[in-house]
């Protein structure tokens, strides 16, 4: 069952598109990697998902209960991130802002919640350790048990491992990988590693200004697409 | 001891240590969210703005604070918008505002009442300056800074760590940014008859760089640079009664050692 469907979608920032012709459905339980190269449209899609920027046509539907508030979004970390003071609790707990409503403050449940979720990243042991003292590879835990926080059903990640070393990078795939099929929790991720991509996703969306491919992950290890991307077709 | 009594026996001490101490906790708070977002600068720039306004308030004869706060409140949304908008890079905007309305202020003080000591505690401050009407109004709304503060405390952390992500999850970021703004807008304002136009921005800054070098979470970094600030005023204020000094600039160079000495403690 689909649980987000693009239909003809289309994106411009001050009248000029950016991406089009975006058509592709996301069933529950789904690993759909975005690939493309840099400024094909990736991030604009990413905020139109998240509902932070409104398609010029075209619609995005969430279905199964899904709102876009109650996406887990992992985004691309800031230079000001990087030196915050603030502890690994509270960089997790902040991802179950969106379940405040109209409170003030986090009840014992979302407290609870930003525990396990920090329990199943493994890094409940350093939640009094500062954020900005983490290496790369413990503070995208951080911010992927703050996505967790934020969603039951979808997990949209913005380069999740750039900037990390080979070893952590291969950690940060295999987590996302056991979230997705252990809790059955679809994952978007937009990447540059297409190797990694074609790997570990089960769908694939290849985007060029407009959609150059979407399909599994298979299919597009056959497509004419994917050996000029890949480089001689080495997979 | 019996100087101490002495001195808080005087009607304008009593004032100056309450509102001081009030503002003090509201610029702490304001300054861990205004450095981390990289916003210092809109602090110093609204302290011009504010200098301006109080100018031409004295020059027109109307109540100082009353037209000071909402032109300041204005500056800051107006500044937010600018440094958003892509037209003009922030801190150009904020320098090229902030100069305008020192001229504006200086202008209209020479044309008024001619360049007095006046301009002067506008510039540097003076504990002299706060009438009683003025003590109650600061006192009202650096109360409803602290609890705006803290009622919305989860969110200001989202907002401040993360604008993407909070957006993302549905907070309206853009409505915390300007709160933030306004509320900064106030605590200059009222901050800057006692600590003056030139030195209320290190109010705001000091404390909270001081507390991110001994602490290592955003909690801990607001409850300390709280305390912080409210002991450098206090500092600064028995300083300049019984050295003679002048209340705003005494206050800054207790911030300052306060800083060295986080730093130093702060290096392992």
């Amino acid at each position: 069952m689909a649980i987000l469907e693009c239909k003809d979608l289309c994106f411009a920032y001050e009248g000029k598109r950016v991406l089009e012709g975006v058509n592709f459905s996301l069933n529950a339980g789904d690993y759909l990697c975005v690939v493309g190269e840099n400024g094909s449209g990736k991030s604009t899609l990413i905020k139109g998902l998240l509902g932070l920027k409104a398609p010029e046509q075209g619609s995005i539907t969430l279905s199964d209960g899904l709102k876009a508030t109650e996406i887990g979004y992992l985004p691309q970390q800031t230079q000001v991130q990087r030196d915050f003071p603030a502890s690994v609790y509270e960089v997790v707990l902040s991802g179950c802002l969106n379940s405040l409503g109209g409170r003030l403050f986090y009840t014992k449940e979302l407290k609870q919640r930003a525990m396990e979720n920090m329990e199943r990243m493994g890094i409940e042991e350093i939640r009094d350790e500062s954020y900005q003292n983490l290496s790369g590879g413990q503070q995208q835990r951080v911010l992927l048990a703050r996505a967790l926080c934020a969603t039951k059903k979808l997990l949209l990640l913005d380069e999740p491992v750039t900037g990390l070393d080979p070893i952590a990078s291969g950690e940060m795939y295999n987590l996302i990988k056991l979230i997705n099929l252990c809790d059955n929790i679809s994952v978007i991720m937009v990447s540059h590693d297409i190797h990694e991509a074609v790997r570990y996703a089960t769908h694939i969306l290849h985007l060029g200004h407009s959609q150059l491919f979407f399909g599994t992950a298979a299919e597009y290890r056959q497509s004419s697409l994917a050996r000029r991307f890949l480089g001689g077709g080495q997979i | 001891m019996t100087a101490l009594i002495q001195m808080f026996s005087y009607h304008f001490m009593q004032r100056a240590l309450i509102v001081g101490v009030l503002v003090s906790l509201c610029a702490a708070l304001l300054g861990v969210s205004l450095v981390l977002k990289r916003y210092s600068m809109i602090g110093d720039g609204l302290s011009h703005v504010g200098f301006g306004a109080l100018a031409v308030a004295s020059a027109l004869n109307l109540a100082p604070l009353a037209v000071a706060v909402p032109v300041v409140v204005l500056a800051a949304i107006l500044l937010l918008r600018l440094r958003q908008s892509a037209a003009v890079k922030g801190d150009a905007a904020i320098a090229m505002i902030s100069s305008s309305a020192l001229a504006i202020g200086v202008i209209s003080l020479s044309l008024s009442t001619g360049m007095n000591t006046e301009v002067s505690s506008y510039l540097f401050g003076s504990v002299l300056s706060l009438s009683r009407g003025d003590a109650v109004f600061s006192i009202l709304l650096s109360l409803a800074v602290i609890a705006l503060f803290v009622l919305f405390y989860p969110r200001i952390f989202a907002v401040t760590f993360d604008e993407n992500f909070s957006r993302a999850t549905g907070t309206k970021a853009e409505l915390f940014n300007t709160l933030l703004a306004v509320l900064t807008a106030i605590t200059v304002v009222l901050g800057m008859r006692m600590m003056g136009a030139l030195l209320i921005s290190s109010l705001i800054i000091f404390p909270a760089l001081s507390a991110m070098r001994i602490c290592r979470s955003f909690k801990a970094v607001v409850l300390v640079s709280a305390c912080i600030s409210v002991l450098c005023f206090l500092t600064g204020l028995l300083a300049s009664y019984f050295l003679e000094t002048p209340t705003g600039a005494s206050i800054v160079i207790a911030d300052l050692l306060a800083y060295g000495i986080c730093r130093l403690a702060g290096r392992k």
